[in-house]
């Protein structure tokens, strides 16, 4: 950053519309990671407003700056000590009252914010009036009305935050707590004059609830006298009965009280207007409904995906192979050598062609419906509904809410474990991530269920039944990660459950348009710029491996000859656990792999449907055997390698990194080996 | 006037005002962040599919909580 740029943080409560805020100054040139939807990390972006860069920071969502959570942490340390010119605090217009809280305890910390009331058209379909100006002389510093879905009062947002660079807030708000405490309040300050850029009334009420990290601050500067003062204010006030607890008590009270104050004074609220969310949720989280709806759901997703990929996904294989045609021919007349033209045509072009055809249409299509439930506020539903099983396996509700993320990409779904407080539930949250198959992962499954189970020839049930075993399996996969994370409390991650709260947002339009457009071209190049990076040098490994010979067999059979013993016991084959390997670096390619490796071997070199596909993998032994463990495998076998190293980046540590590797890759042997054993056994095949 | 008692005593559509809440610590400030401060008015409103956690109406936004905790904040009844 450079020093001319100024900086400007968002902050604001979960659920207030403060990324649309964010997305809506900064255009799209701004990336929050793979999954859109969740702020997880301090994301930055930039507009421009009168000629001068501003440099926006978007902090994580918190309801407060005084708990000790990660989050909070972040957006606490970036306020005080990285010194932004301006403050936007995004409060939610429909529910002001608990957003306040926020505004006020930020107001504490510096003068320089601006209040954007966003979801204004929300509050005028609630029939819910905010009076702004009103708001704006109570608090003292500027506030703007926006609707940031609808671009409306964007720009007004931009004009305030330029002019509190030449205007700064003078009479801002000022909460008063317990003259017990305003007195020592005044005690701390004369002793902490010296300090720049931090409010001294704000450090001296931080100072006397004993915030730990500001008194070791202070202990490293020596500033004894300072640390005595503070020790003898603290001494004093437990004489008056004012203790930690009861301290804190009184400075959040305060706080609260206040916003409840100036609440009633701003709002006409209209209770009526509440009542639908309350109506819908007594259906949604009903005890009759709420677990079979979930699955519906689920099931009605994985059925559009599968019809509507079908068609694009034979159009582009015509396309693709019609390519592979044209390309050998063009290479054949330019007098490529052989092995180059079988280097790039057969191996890279022919493994790129798969990735694209097959796993980009359900990857395409699947990515937005499930960004659609989450925009609605779904999600958080589905935690309420399966709180109390996690409870049972002594874990987190909110790791229903990970563990949803993790359809989309399991790394963000590591990621997303951020939300979790307790330590030892984040961990179990990281480590059973990998149980739900992610978006890369189910095209998989969709192509083995279609080929294997209900058949290729199309009848309109076929794509029903399809999207009811897909289901299956991701409950399988539900359940899993439910037994895993009861062991792993009871052994390397024992202890009971922890407190946490789950806020059930209102229900949201989902913007389907900006959904629409960003995933299909975010989603879209990121599976093409991935499969280009890993399938090509993938395709082209395999290539090399079926070509390079050792005493007449190729390095490919050797290595699938090597792992075959240990991969048919537990249902694969070398060359299926060989694709899984080299898959590591991404999980849409294990497919692919499979059929290269299965055609450098093969005399079948015309492939372009599923039906074809199906006979390829007969003809080299498949079986329904085969397929159920090549699924079992496919959803319980090591995080790729994007995952992997968020999960080290995560967790700190190799070694929890290294647990998350193995515990979902023996659940998978165990798994396959067990159903191996137990068809064979019986002879069911 | 009624006495105070747990907060998971109240049924469905019932209100309470929070009297007291016997957590202490970290969690403490959680809910005290969400505005649940002695004095507020608290609606059940509904029940997860499995009986536990519990939707409650507080200051207008909807909050689930699990039984322990609902347990040990106590409230006095509200009369409609």
């Amino acid at each position: 950053m450079k020093s001319k740029d100024i900086v400007v943080a968002l902050a604001g409560n979960p659920n207030v519309g403060k990324s649309t805020v964010f997305n809506g100054l900064t255009g799209l040139n701004q990336h929050t990671g793979n999954w859109a939807g969740k702020t997880v990390s301090v994301a930055k972006g930039a507009y421009f407003y009168n000629d001068k860069k501003f440099i926006l920071v978007d902090l994580p969502g918190t309801y407060s700056l005084l708990s000790n959570s990660i989050d909070e942490e972040v957006a606490r340390d970036f306020i005080c000590f990285e010194n932004p010119d301006v403050v936007i605090v995004v409060v939610d217009a429909t529910c002001l009252e608990r957003n306040l809280n926020l505004v006020l305890q930020i107001i504490e910390i510096t003068s320089n914010v601006v209040v954007c009331v966003n979801l204004m058209d929300e509050a005028r379909k609630k029939k819910i009036v905010v009076n702004l100006q009103k708001l704006s002389k109570i608090l003292g510093v500027p506030v703007v009305g926006t609707s940031a879905s609808i671009k409306e009062g964007l720009n007004q947002l931009m004009e305030a935050v330029d002019k509190m660079l030449v205007n700064n807030p003078k009479e801002v708000i000022k909460i008063k707590y317990d003259d017990n405490i305003e007195k020592e309040i005044k005690n701390i300050q004369k002793e902490l004059t010296i300090i720049k850029n931090i409010n001294a009334r704000w450090l001296a009420l931080r100072l006397l609830e004993g915030e730990d990290s500001f008194i070791k601050t202070f202990e490293k500067n020596e500033s004894y006298k300072l640390l005595k003062c503070v020790k003898e204010s603290q001494r004093r006030l437990r004489n008056v009965g004012i203790d930690k607890d009861e301290f804190r008590d009184k400075i959040v009270s305060g706080i609260v009280r206040r916003a409840e104050n100036i609440s009633e004074k701003v709002v006409i609220k209209n209770e009526k207007y509440y009542q639908r969310d309350y109506k819908i949720d007594k259906i949604i989280t009903s005890k009759l409904f709420g677990i079979p709806l979930m699955m519906m759901l689920l099931g009605i997703i994985f059925y559009i995906t599968i019809i509507g990929a079908n068609v694009p996904s034979e159009i582009l294989a015509n396309i693709l192979f019609q390519g592979e045609e044209y390309l050998s021919q063009i290479f054949e007349k330019l007098n490529v050598p052989l092995w180059l033209h079988g280097m790039v045509v057969h191996g890279m072009y022919r493994t790129l062609a798969w990735v694209v055809s097959v796993m980009l249409p359900p990857m395409t299509i699947f990515f937005p419906l499930f960004t659609i439930l989450e925009d609605l506020g779904y999600l958080p539903r589905v935690a309420f509904n399966l709180d109390k099983l996690f409870k049972k396996v002594s874990a987190c509700g909110k790791q229903a809410l990970t563990m949803c993320m993790g359809f989309g990409c399991n790394a963000a779904g590591v990621i997303g474990c951020r939300i979790i407080n307790s330590p030892r539930e984040r961990l179990i949250a990281i480590i059973t991530n990998n149980f739900v198959p992610c978006n890369g992962r189910f095209p998989t499954l969709i192509a083995i269920i279609t080929m294997f189970f209900v058949g290729v020839i199309s009848s309109p049930l076929q794509p029903l039944f399809s999207a009811f075993l897909l289901t299956l399996i991701i409950i399988l996969g539900v359940m899993m990660t439910l037994f895993v994370s009861k062991v792993l409390s009871k052994t390397i991650l024992k202890g009971l459950p922890s407190n946490f709260v789950l806020e059930l947002p209102p229900y949201r339009k989902p913007q389907i348009r900006r959904i629409i457009i960003r995933s299909i071209l975010d989603r879209t190049l990121f599976v093409l710029g991935r499969a280009v990076i890993v399938a090509m040098p993938a395709g082209l490994i395999i290539w090399i491996m079926a070509n390079v010979k050792i005493s007449d067999v190729s390095l490919l059979t050797h290595f699938a000859t090597f792992l075959n013993p240990f991969a048919n016991l537990i249902g694969l084959d070398g060359y299926i656990l060989m694709s899984f390997i080299l898959g590591f670096p991404a999980n849409e390619i294990v497919i692919p792999l499979i059929i290269m490796s299965y055609m450098s071997s093969s005399t079948m070199l015309e492939l372009s449907s599923l039906a074809e596909l199906k006979t390829l993998l007969i003809d080299n032994g498949w079986t329904w055997l085969t397929a159920i463990c090549v699924m079992l495998f496919s959803l319980m076998h090591w995080p790729c390698g994007t995952t992997y190293l968020t999960i080290r980046k995560e967790t700190q540590s190799w070694k929890w990194t290294l647990v998350s590797f193995l515990v979902p890759t023996i659940m998978g042997i165990i798994s396959c080996f067990v159903v191996t054993s137990f068809v064979r056994l019986f002879g069911f095949l | 006037m009624e006495d105070i008692f747990p907060l998971s005593k109240l049924e469905i559509n019932e209100k309470g005002i929070v009297k007291k809440i016997n957590i202490e610590g970290e969690f403490r400030r959680r809910l005290l962040d969400l505005g649940l401060i002695p004095d507020t008015e608290v609606t059940v409103l509904q029940k997860s599919p499995f009986g536990d956690p519990v939707a409650y109406l507080i200051r207008g936004a909807v909050i689930a909580l699990r039984r322990e905790i609902v347990d040990k904040i106590l409230v006095e009844r509200v009369l409609v």
